[in-house]
């Protein structure tokens, strides 16, 4: 924790970034983002196993932009999300200096695409186990049995769009949701709006999302979205051959064609 | 269930399926009237929303159609749209909601008895399945 804190101090002291966006502690124990402008208050930074959020969800917000050039600091799923953010021209490279965090402590200064890129390439980007176990027990439901899960567990959703405010690959300035002309989604939280809604959201990040979970961390009322997450990166996977997250250049999986993409199902 | 006439909207494309549907035509070939075909400029453009706002304005079987891989008028939006379907299937399948409802398929414009014989074997086998209440009722469920 001190090589981090000594990092964001220098970088700060140095003026090489105006902002650096880490963890700090917040009530009960548990980690929030905080934003620290100057050298004073390096000292609030911490790093632990309760750091989970995606940093990067801040980096595109026109405040934040506005605060200068950034230091973020990155997990896994973070640095996913910062390639996958290239990759879709949302950020420029060298617009932001990445310190690549562990859970040994040791801090990485990564301050291109490609040094990210480099990094990321020796991370598994599969499911882990766990979460392959889970995803399999859902898949082999019988088909009733799978929607009306799925009826119970979006009949919850208040449609606060907690799980897009928290997802930083859900940047639309004008979400189809808030589209009145047609009205796409209902507004009222009733059983079809919801499954309309939750389909929209898992459909919208096939083959974008990198897993990082912070959508069902978001959620009130504790839907199991990463599970649809984790089905789609898992179809794109098997069907694609195509990992989200990997590379600053790349094309974007659902508007790529392959004349030589195979399926079953088209008579 | 033997009267059960199920409603089945077809999402077709401009230049390939709707031609082909419109030679079923010409061709005074007889086909299952429960289909209401919709014209799309392209299967690119048909935009999985509009599969579940056809289920939840009561349809019990959707087709969607266009040109066959290589045919598209804009060369490549059926390639487009079909990556899509293999993506939206999966997760409507992951969702509980049955995939033999909805039938994709290819159908030229010299495929007039295609198109019939796509047509009356999606009605039939919709007839089989029945109608699609589970889903209409949704729009009910969690309104106070």
């Amino acid at each position: 924790m001190e090589t981090l804190k000594n990092k964001a101090r220098e970088l700060l002291a140095g003026k090489t970034v105006q902002v650096v966006i880490g963890y700090s502690r917040g009530s009960n124990g548990s980690a929030r983002a905080v934003f620290i402008c100057e050298t004073a208050k390096v000292d609030s930074l911490i790093f632990d196993d309760e750091c989970r959020q995606n940093l990067a969800v801040y980096i595109i917000k026109p405040e934040v932009r506005k605060l200068g050039r950034v230091a973020l600091v990155a997990i896994p799923a973070t640095l996913r999300t910062i390639l996958q953010l290239a990759a879709e021209n949302q950020i420029n490279d060298h617009d932001l200096l990445v310190l690549a965090v562990n859970t040994s402590g040791e801090v990485t200064t990564l301050a291109t695409f490609q040094a990210i890129e480099d990094h990321v390439a020796s991370l598994d980007m599969d499911l882990n186990a766990a979460e392959k176990t889970e995803l399999a027990k859902y898949e082999k439901l019988g088909m009733e049995e799978r929607r009306q899960f799925w009826q119970e567990q979006f009949s919850r959703c208040l449609k606060c769009y907690a799980c897009r405010a928290a997802c930083p690959l859900c940047y639309c300035n004008r979400c189809t949701v808030e589209c009145n002309q047609p009205q796409w989604i209902p507004v009222p939280a009733h059983d079809l709006g919801n499954l309309e809604w939750n389909v929209m959201r898992a459909m919208h990040l096939a083959g974008r999302c990198v897993n990082c979970g912070d959508c069902s961390r978001a959620c009130p009322v504790h839907i199991p979205l990463y599970l649809l997450n984790q089905k789609l990166i898992s179809e794109v996977f098997r069907n694609f051959n195509v990992r989200s997250g990997t590379a600053a250049k790349a094309e974007s999986t659902l508007s790529t064609i392959r004349p030589n993409d195979t399926e079953d199902f088209i008579r | 269930m033997s009267d059960f006439n199920p409603r089945i909207v077809a999402f077709v494309c401009n230049w390939c399926t709707y031609a082909g549907a419109d030679l079923t035509g010409t061709s005074r070939m007889k086909y299952s009237p429960q289909v209401s075909i919709i014209r799309f400029p392209c299967t690119g453009r048909i935009d999985f929303m509009l599969l579940l706002k056809a289920f939840a304005n009561g349809a019990d079987g959707i087709i969607v159609s266009g040109c066959h891989p290589n045919d598209c008028h804009y060369s490549s939006g059926n390639f487009h749209a079909r990556r899509r379907w293999i993506i939206f299937r999966g997760l409507l399948d992951f969702l509980g909601i049955d995939v033999r409802r909805v039938q994709f398929s290819w159908v030229s414009a010299a495929e007039g008895a295609k198109w019939a014989q796509l047509v009356n074997s999606t009605a039939e086998s919709i007839r089989q399945l029945g109608p699609f209440s589970c889903y209409h009722k949704l729009r009910g469920l969690g309104v106070e």
